[in-house]
């Protein structure tokens, strides 16, 4: 993406704040940011830095204490605004996965569409099942997720949310929890997503995706955006001190 | 119709089979004091009476209890959980006023014996009704819908939170996210709980008789007053608790195994 046109920014952030007890301590510090159609923005960060935070702002599972998220125009940090048609249309993947232990596999992907898109059972698993196969599980349709692995887990969590064919993914640190040698089947779904033109929001510490597949970089300290920008950029040449430091113990 | 000691006596010898008469002693006081107490004058008719009402009670005051039991650990849960963190409204105003009556409940109701409330409830509150059946439904449906709201209200928040955030993000709202994804995981993980404190309500029925319903209990006492036999009538009693809540226990532990095939 090296041309940006304001129609497609999807999201944008101004000023976010997240303050707890009186402002003694700022999860968020004034953030602001635009995330644009097909873009794969990557948010680092050492820990406590706000990026969950923000993340999870930006889909109101925190409510902000200041400033404004706008989605099609719509401030969505109003209280007022109905949040669950913006949330159908973000999906969302977190550390520990989160699938519904008591439904299988399919049923935990075919529960919100048959809700909340009001599709068929049929044409709900059929879309399912087409999503099983490209993530290799079409043979775990019927598993319970108490008997998959980590790395399974997560990647049904990635397509139950591609279920409900969101046009933003958010990934909340999605391999932080996982066992090191299941890490990679699941950027590996990342990566195809990020390929396919998937809007993406990844919080993650894994800093070679962020360098492969990222198009670009924010990096936060202490709830601030200190530096932004392209991968490449970023990795190779990071400006400010913070950036420097943190990049010089990952790495 | 006055029975005199000799009555029992005559019918006793007349219908006791030989063998029977001629048992040795300590035998044979037990085959008359079961004679006594259940047989003459059809006195297991009691026991019957008694065993109904106690089944009707404890089935009408449980449905009054879960129901009542859902309601207010809803109001409780969502108050807690959701409407509390809400810019202030009419909403949110009737909210925590339910809520406010909820907490009342529960610590009248939880801080005060059954007997009383049962008590309270027929000579008091239903002073001018005589039905002691919709007494004792009310006042041990009330009761027990108290425990029963903190039963449910406890499987729900041990429901990790990760999982109303995951139905949330999907897109569920709070009232979805419940029905669909949070209830059925909570009533799953309170079962056990809840299947106790349904025997334990079948055995707190006991106490209906303060108010002159003929429960098993009662049933029992009355049949000790008037065969002047106190072991028989209360063993029979006990025996017939004992037997109902291994047969509840065992069916729950049935629908319990049904339940977890489906989670492994």
């Amino acid at each position: 993406m090296t041309t940006k046109q304001s129609d497609q920014t999807l999201i944008r952030v101004e000023d976010l704040q997240m303050h707890f007890k009186k402002g003694q301590i700022k999860a968020l510090d004034g953030v602001s940011l635009e995330i644009q159609k097909g873009e794969v923005l990557v948010i680092i960060g050492p820990s406590g830095s706000g990026k969950s935070t923000l993340l999870r702002c930006l889909n109101r599972l925190e409510v902000p204490t200041g400033g404004h998220i706008y989605v099609d125009n719509v401030d969505i940090t109003n209280p007022k605004v109905e949040i669950h048609a913006y949330r159908q249309k973000r999906g969302m993947v977190f550390q520990h996965f989160h699938l519904f232990p008591n439904m299988t596999v399919l049923r935990n992907m075919t529960l919100a569409p048959m809700k909340l898109l009001k599709k068929s059972k049929q044409e709900a698993e059929e879309q399912a099942l087409k999503l099983l196969d490209r993530v290799g599980l079409k043979n775990r349709a019927d598993a319970y997720p108490s008997q998959l692995s980590g790395g399974q887990k997560q990647r049904i969590a990635i397509v139950r949310a591609l279920c409900m064919n969101p046009e933003i993914m958010l990934f909340d640190e999605p391999t932080s929890a996982l066992d090191p040698e299941m890490v990679g089947e699941v950027l590996e779904v990342m990566r195809e997503l990020a390929k396919e033109g998937m809007t993406m929001a990844v919080v993650t510490h894994e800093m070679g995706f962020a360098r492969e597949v990222g198009s670009r970089i924010i990096f936060m300290s202490e709830g601030k955006i200190v530096e932004e920008a392209p991968p490449k950029v970023f990795f190779e040449n990071p400006r400010s001190d913070r950036a420097k430091e943190f990049l010089s113990k990952v790495l | 119709m006055i029975l005199l000691v000799s009555d029992t006596m005559e019918a006793w010898l007349n219908s006791a089979p030989d063998w029977m008469l001629n048992l040795p002693q300590w035998a044979y006081d037990i085959c008359y004091d079961f004679f006594k107490s259940f047989i003459f004058d059809q006195r297991y008719l009691n026991i019957l009476t008694g065993l109904q009402n106690t089944l009707l009670l404890t089935f009408f005051a449980l449905l009054v209890g879960l129901a009542l039991g859902i309601i207010v650990s809803l109001v409780r849960v969502s108050w807690d959980k959701e409407t509390k963190n809400r810019p202030w409204g009419i909403g949110k105003f009737f909210m925590g006023l339910a809520n406010a009556v909820c907490k009342v409940y529960l610590t009248v109701i939880r801080g005060t014996p059954v007997v009383v409330q049962i008590m309270i409830i027929f000579f008091v509150i239903m002073a001018n009704s005589n039905n002691k059946m919709l007494a004792g439904v009310l006042a041990f449906g009330i009761n027990s819908g108290a425990y029963v709201a903190e039963i449910i209200r406890g499987g729900i928040m041990s429901i990790e939170e990760g999982q109303f955030e995951a139905g949330r993000s999907l897109g569920f709202g709070y009232v979805s996210t419940m029905v669909h994804i949070i209830l059925p995981q909570a009533f799953k993980a309170v079962l056990p709980t809840l299947v106790n404190e349904f025997i334990v309500l079948l055995k707190e029925t006991a106490v209906a008789g303060y108010v002159g319903l003929i429960d098993l209990t009662r049933a029992g006492n009355i049949i000790r007053g008037v065969s002047y036999v106190d072991f028989m009538p209360l063993l029979g009693v006990a025996v017939i608790y004992l037997v109902m809540v291994m047969f509840f226990t065992w069916l729950m532990g049935r629908l319990e195994r049904r339940l977890r095939n489906s989670d492994h």
